[in-house]
């Protein structure tokens, strides 16, 4: 196994700074956005948005580093750094990669909830 | 100007990711502040604009109108120039945290936000506000919008820089008796009318009052902004301050008490003006020779009985239309050579 799907010591840590019930509130919000920015990614790939598909990286980036979920903000990072058009060859891929590690970010984040 | 109780500051929360803004907002709040958010720069600009804020946390990446395009917008607001902005972004690249810096930043923060970190830095910021606020309500009061305005736009330095000026010298005569004859309340509102009176006058000819002692007034005509016709404005303010005493005298003399009479004297030429004194406590002010004579000029009023009198440099800038009488060479103290002394008519014009 190489890094966990969610790190435990920085989601503790959110949990501890904010409160546990406002940290389940993030969660909640999160698992509401995230499908959103990632049709974003899909749509500014489709349609070569650099300026979107940065933006939209980019968030997503920041949100899963704000959880813990390391690999996914690590991915994310990547194709923040890939300018779309370069993105194009493998994006596809990448974004479909992106979306599958999501799926286990969710469900990480929703054992948590009930942890 | 916000007072900030107990630390506790109105802050405005600028991320277009709502998990950000509700983190960020929940930090802030647990710190005790009050918040509000914006999800673009664009509202965050209006609201800004509209609200009065202490500080503002802001991100780089957004649709419609990013960090940088505010950050930019706020060095160009004279209103919102000194508002602090700490930068909450997980921008890559140092360049890009360089360009908030360079752009009016005071700080900058990586997402995700440590919140202890959070809290030092934005500590720090008010603490940095506080003063800056404290600085320019103090600068208000103490100093005249000409100076405030010059420091605020050129800085504090001491040491002082070489102007063509003129310097006017005014007290009242013999204001000491007057002082003795009636009780320090009606001495103080003496005073206090008479300054009105003479700010007025010597500011709206473009003079700046740079010294008070008792009834004594040192004010500069030419700094520090530079006026083509000090000479004349200078004699025209000292022609007002007889005009508005004469009208003071009119209601003393209905409240029967004692009249009074000022004595006014001017130089010109050149000078260095400047801020002189400490770091800690400093004034604005002009010196050198011009500033002598002035000062000399003005006592003399009470040997020649004549209310203005000016020096060679400033009569000479002056139009035909003022009647000027020589008085021929005076002697003055700290001078080798005397010096020729003209006295103006305080009546306007001939």
């Amino acid at each position: 196994m190489t890094t966990p799907t969610i790190d435990r010591a920085t989601f503790d840590a959110l949990r501890e700074t904010t409160g546990a019930e406002f940290a389940l509130e993030l969660v909640d919000t999160f698992l509401e956005e995230a499908p959103s920015m990632l049709d974003d990614l899909r749509h500014a790939l489709a349609a070569n948005d650099a300026d979107k598909f940065r933006r939209a990286a980019h968030s997503l980036k920041s949100n899963c580093n704000t959880f813990g979920a390391l690999t996914m903000g690590a991915m994310a990072r990547e194709l923040e750094l890939t300018h779309v058009s370069k993105a194009m060859e493998g994006g596809a891929q990448k974004l479909a990669a992106l979306s599958d590690e999501y799926a286990r970010v969710a469900d990480a984040l929703t054992d948590l909830r009930h942890a | 100007m916000r007072e900030l109780r107990n630390g506790a500051a109105r802050l405005l929360v600028v991320d277009d990711n709502k998990v950000n803004r509700l983190l960020l907002t929940r930090s802030l709040e647990l710190q005790g502040h009050s918040t509000a958010s914006a999800e673009n720069g664009r509202i965050a600009l209006e609201m800004l604009r509209g609200e009065s804020f202490d500080l503002v946390l802001l991100d780089m990446e957004m649709p419609e109108m990013d960090g940088f395009q505010v950050l930019e917008q706020l060095v160009n607001d004279r209103r919102l120039r000194d508002l602090p902005v700490i930068v909450t972004s997980s921008l890559e690249g140092i360049a890009n945290v360089v360009r908030c810096i360079e752009l009016g930043a005071e700080d900058y923060l990586t997402k995700p936000v440590n919140p202890v970190l959070l809290k030092a830095r934005i500590g720090a910021s008010l603490e940095k506000k506080r003063l800056r606020d404290q600085q320019k309500e103090l600068m208000r009061r103490f100093a005249t919008p000409e100076v405030a305005q010059d420091l605020q736009d050129s800085g504090f330095s001491l040491g002082g820089k070489l102007v063509r000026a003129s310097v006017m010298f005014s007290d009242i005569r013999g204001f000491s008796s007057i002082a003795e004859s009636q009780s320090p309340e009606e001495t103080i509102e003496l005073l206090n009318t008479y300054y009105a009176l003479m700010f007025d006058a010597i500011s709206g000819h473009g003079g700046v009052v740079t010294l008070m002692m008792a009834d004594g007034l040192m004010s500069v005509f030419g700094a520090p902004v530079p006026l083509a016709d000090h000479c004349e404005s200078a004699v025209r303010a000292a022609q007002e301050m007889i005009a508005l005493v004469e009208l003071f005298n009119v209601e003393r003399q209905h409240a029967v008490k004692p009249l009074i009479r000022i004595g006014v004297g001017i130089a010109s030429g050149e000078m260095v003006a400047g801020y002189t004194g400490t770091n800690e406590r400093a004034t604005y002010t002009c010196i050198g020779d011009i500033v002598n004579i002035a000062s000399r000029l003005e006592t003399h009023t009470k040997v020649a009985q004549r209310p203005i009198l000016i020096d060679e440099v400033t009569r000479a800038a002056l139009g035909a239309q003022f009647a000027v009488e020589p008085l021929g060479p005076v002697p003055i103290k700290g001078k080798a050579a005397a010096v020729d002394v003209f006295s103006v008519d305080p009546r306007k014009d001939r």
